[in-house]
């Protein structure tokens, strides 16, 4: 659409998904966003080319264990019931490393959610992720916005087809390499990857693949805005966590309204007019097909495209940049009231925050670093801090030796002939290190009595001595006894001392000798 | 059918249907939805065709699969039994010595032996295999036939006094039925809480003594310390399988109780023996074959 300033571009865009437009029972409206260009868009690709590279490249790196352990770097063994992250090796009774970083991932949502909005579904969700690099491929073949819409209603000719199927081909290759990205975490990836080219890896390999592959096609392609809108529960919970000092993608009308396509010819006549030139560049760049402009909706993931897209007219215009912009809602209530004269209702009076010049009155409010710094941010902050520091602790004093004891409790003890009384034990001995270890077990706090393991590898000329195979859980049977006369004192606390003979720290664990 | 009515309110059409003014109005549903209706119908056909599914009067049809619960347990406890047949088939040719020290077979074999020992033998020696009166405690080191692998698999596969023939046999006569008067089997009695360091009454024991010699040591020996080849319980030890006071070991002496254990060979297989005897033996009583006479 023309307009006779031509220092801009008018779209021809309407909001699909725009509230007062939506009918239920309808199909789906096709979206057809526009290319952004500007801060915010190129932030967007270096966090798509970031996330993407970790996801597909981790599996492929390699980290040196030595020979009795896997060299991949991130692997989740499990099959051997271990997860191994670069120098980390986590057993299953270490799993609340994993759950506490869990919750840190929790807090760390709130923290963010509650500073810059839905920045997880704006910037870093894979859904949106993935749906920006389809809609890169869609671009490719089939041109942007405009070129879009004209294929779609163009007649099945050879040049509809050749794009179709090439973009779909393209799309199919990304969400097989997606799914297949995926398996390689829980396996040796180039062994998995000889394995599933020449059909010998495990079925569940190829089920997790396919299903996979449907889900990143289906949803990156054909569904998109649909998932965030009616399948994922985030919006709901996300939008309940923000609050009026929470930095959201927001239209300032304050300052745009009332809006005009003419705003030349008004201020020739004399009228002053809103800084919105109603040019849809918004609307068009929106990949949820809304209009920001109507203001905060579920729909919204605050992906910011449609700011570069408004800041990009704005210099055209050579007015203030941030006429869409992320401000926090105590901020906009602010300018409003500043635009509006603090009446409730009353119409936005453009000259109240305009200079003559078109620029920007002084009084409004912007956005401080003192409006994320508030108490609650702050607590999240501590939390997570808390929670991190408890974290590297706990990593920092982990073992690489451990040892448990279970008492037999069917019989306690046990009477010999000569009137000795003899205790068994399930000595658990886990071995963390990638290597072979021997280990000799000792009694401390139980005088007299007589220690005895047994086991297959073990005769009478090596006892208290025992063998654990690398990052091994060893368990040892093993016997006390106690003379007569020393057992005759009833139940006794003592200690069970595990010394690994290479000189690593000892461990040691108590237990209790049963007596009549 | 030909007047559709249309509601005015919502411009969409009703189902005709009226409740006290209130009508039913006639919206699509969703077209997802519709479509996995669709699907399950589609589904629930094919399901139907593979799987037993209409019940008949005796019976119901079998599907194309043939597949019952019945026949997919049986399918799961095939697959478990030749999961297991390698190691089994290697308990069965191993000699008991190399089954104790080579670790796999060894755990397999205490696991085995576990769950055979719960099914056939707790029933009398206890669920832990402490015994109880009458019944050994399997864990001391306290053996009447022997306590190395070799001694515990022929006491397990043939049995005690059942009769059959390579059972342990032995009969300690009643001696109170005519052979000792009942006061010297109480001074019997009292000599052998003195062999055992016990409380005891020394004169009777000393009298005792002569009668020990005359009529037990034969079997239980000299210093009452019994014999493998024969059963005969040690009498010096701290263990007593039918009591250790006066009373009950002059009431064994004067009417004795005799165990009796079956042929397990005659039940269990060659391996299910091998299994057992491991476990009995790694129970903390077990001896080296060497230690033996």
């Amino acid at each position: 659409m023309a307009n006779e300033d031509a220092t801009f571009e008018t779209f021809d865009a309407e909001a699909v998904n725009a509230k007062h437009k939506r009918t239920l029972y309808a199909a789906r409206q096709k979206i057809h966003p526009k290319r952004a260009s500007g801060w915010f868009r190129s932030l967007k690709w270096w966090i798509m080319a970031i996330t993407l590279g970790v996801y597909y490249l981790t599996p492929w790196l390699r980290w040196d264990r030595g020979a009795h352990a896997p060299d991949q770097a991130v692997l989740l063994d499990m099959a051997n019931r271990r997860f191994y992250f670069f120098f980390i090796e986590i057993w299953p009774h270490e799993f609340f490393f994993v759950a506490g970083m869990l919750v840190m991932a929790g807090i760390g949502l709130f923290l963010v959610t509650s500073t810059v909005g839905r920045a997880w579904c704006g910037y870093t969700c894979p859904q949106t992720v993935w749906v920006d690099l389809f809609l890169v491929v869609e671009r490719f073949f089939e041109g942007d916005r405009n070129a879009r819409i004209k294929l779609d209603a163009a007649p099945w000719n050879f040049d509809k087809i050749w794009k179709r199927v090439s973009k779909h081909a393209v799309w199919l290759l990304i969400a097989v390499s997606t799914g297949g990205a995926w398996i390689f975490y829980f396996a040796d990836a180039p062994t998995l990857a000889k394995q599933f080219l020449t059909g010998q890896a495990h079925p569940v390999a190829y089920t997790t693949v396919a299903v996979l592959t449907a889900t990143t096609y289906i949803f990156g392609g054909l569904m998109r805005e649909q998932v965030c809108t009616y399948m994922c529960p985030w919006p709901r919970v996300q939008a309940a966590m923000l609050d009026e000092h929470s930095l959201v993608v927001t239209y300032n009308d304050w300052r745009g309204e009332p809006r005009s396509k003419h705003a030349k010819k008004a201020a020739a006549a004399g009228e002053m007019v809103g800084d919105c030139v109603d040019c849809n560049a918004c609307v068009a760049v929106c990949p949820m097909g809304i209009d920001i402009r109507d203001g905060q909706q579920l729909e919204c993931i605050t992906c910011a495209l449609c700011i570069d897209a408004c800041d990009s007219v704005m210099e055209k215009l050579e007015r203030e940049k941030g006429l869409i912009s992320y401000t926090t809602l105590a901020n906009y209530n602010r300018n409003m009231e500043l635009a509006t004269g603090g009446v409730p209702g009353a119409a936005i009076d453009p000259s109240r925050v305009h200079t003559p010049g078109g620029g920007i009155v002084s009084k409004v409010s912007r956005f401080h670093l003192s409006d994320v710094m508030r108490p609650r941010t702050m607590i999240y902050t501590a939390i997570y801090a808390v929670l991190g520091l408890g974290l590297l602790t706990a990593l920092a004093m982990r073992t690489d030796l451990d040892v448990n004891v279970l008492a037999d409790r069917n019989p306690q003890f046990v009477k010999l002939s000569d009137g000795s009384i003899r205790n068994g034990y399930q000595l658990k001995i886990l071995n963390k290190t990638a290597n072979p270890r021997e280990f000799l077990v000792t009694l401390r706090g139980l005088r007299g009595a007589d220690l005895r393991l047994d086991g297959s590898d073990l005769d009478q000329g090596r006892l208290g001595q025992v063998t654990v195979e690398a990052d091994q859980l060893r368990n040892v049977r093993t016997f006390v006894t106690m003379p007569p006369e020393l057992a005759a004192s009833g139940r006794q606390d003592f200690t069970f001392v595990v010394t690994p003979l290479d000189g690593g720290r000892s461990s040691s664990e108590g237990a209790t000798f049963e007596a009549p | 059918m030909s007047d559709k009515e249309i509601d005015k309110v919502s411009g969409v059409e009703t189902t005709g249907h009226e409740w006290d003014g209130i009508k039913e109005l006639n919206n699509p549903l969703p077209r997802w939805w519709l479509w996995t209706f669709y699907a399950t119908i589609v589904f629930a056909v094919g399901y139907m065709a593979y799987y037993p599914a209409i019940p008949l009067i005796e019976g119901s049809t079998m599907g194309m699969s043939g597949e019952t619960n019945r026949s997919v347990l049986q399918a799961e406890l095939k697959a478990a039994d030749e999961a297991k047949a390698g190691l089994v088939s290697r308990i069965e040719t191993s000699s008991l010595q190399d089954i104790r020290t080579t670790d796999e077979l060894f755990r397999f074999a205490v696991a085995g032996g576990q769950s055979l020992y719960k099914v056939n033998c707790s029933q009398c020696h206890g669920s832990g295999a402490q015994g109880a009166p009458g019944y050994p405690n399997l864990n001391d080191d306290d053996w009447l036939w022997g306590g190395d692998l070799e001694a515990i698999y022929h006491t397990i596969k043939h049995g005690v006094r059942n009769g059959t023939a390579d059972a342990r046999d032995s009969m300690m006569p009643a001696f109170g039925e005519g052979i000792l008067e009942a006061p010297q089997i109480v001074q019997v009695a009292n000599y052998v809480m003195q062999l055992s360091g016990q409380e005891h009454d020394a004169a009777a024991a000393s009298t005792g003594k002569e009668l020990f010699a005359e009529n037990c040591a034969a079997c239980h020996g000299e210093d009452g310390k019994g014999g493998r080849d024969f059963g005969a319980p040690n009498l010096a030890d701290q263990l007593w399988l039918y009591g250790g006071t006066v009373d009950k070991v002059a009431a064994q002496i004067s009417k004795p109780k005799h165990g009796v254990m079956p042929a397990w060979g005659q039940k269990l297989d060659e391996a299910e023996v091998k299994q057992l005897t491991v476990y009995v033996h790694s129970l903390g009583g077990g001896e080296q074959a060497a230690a033996t006479q």
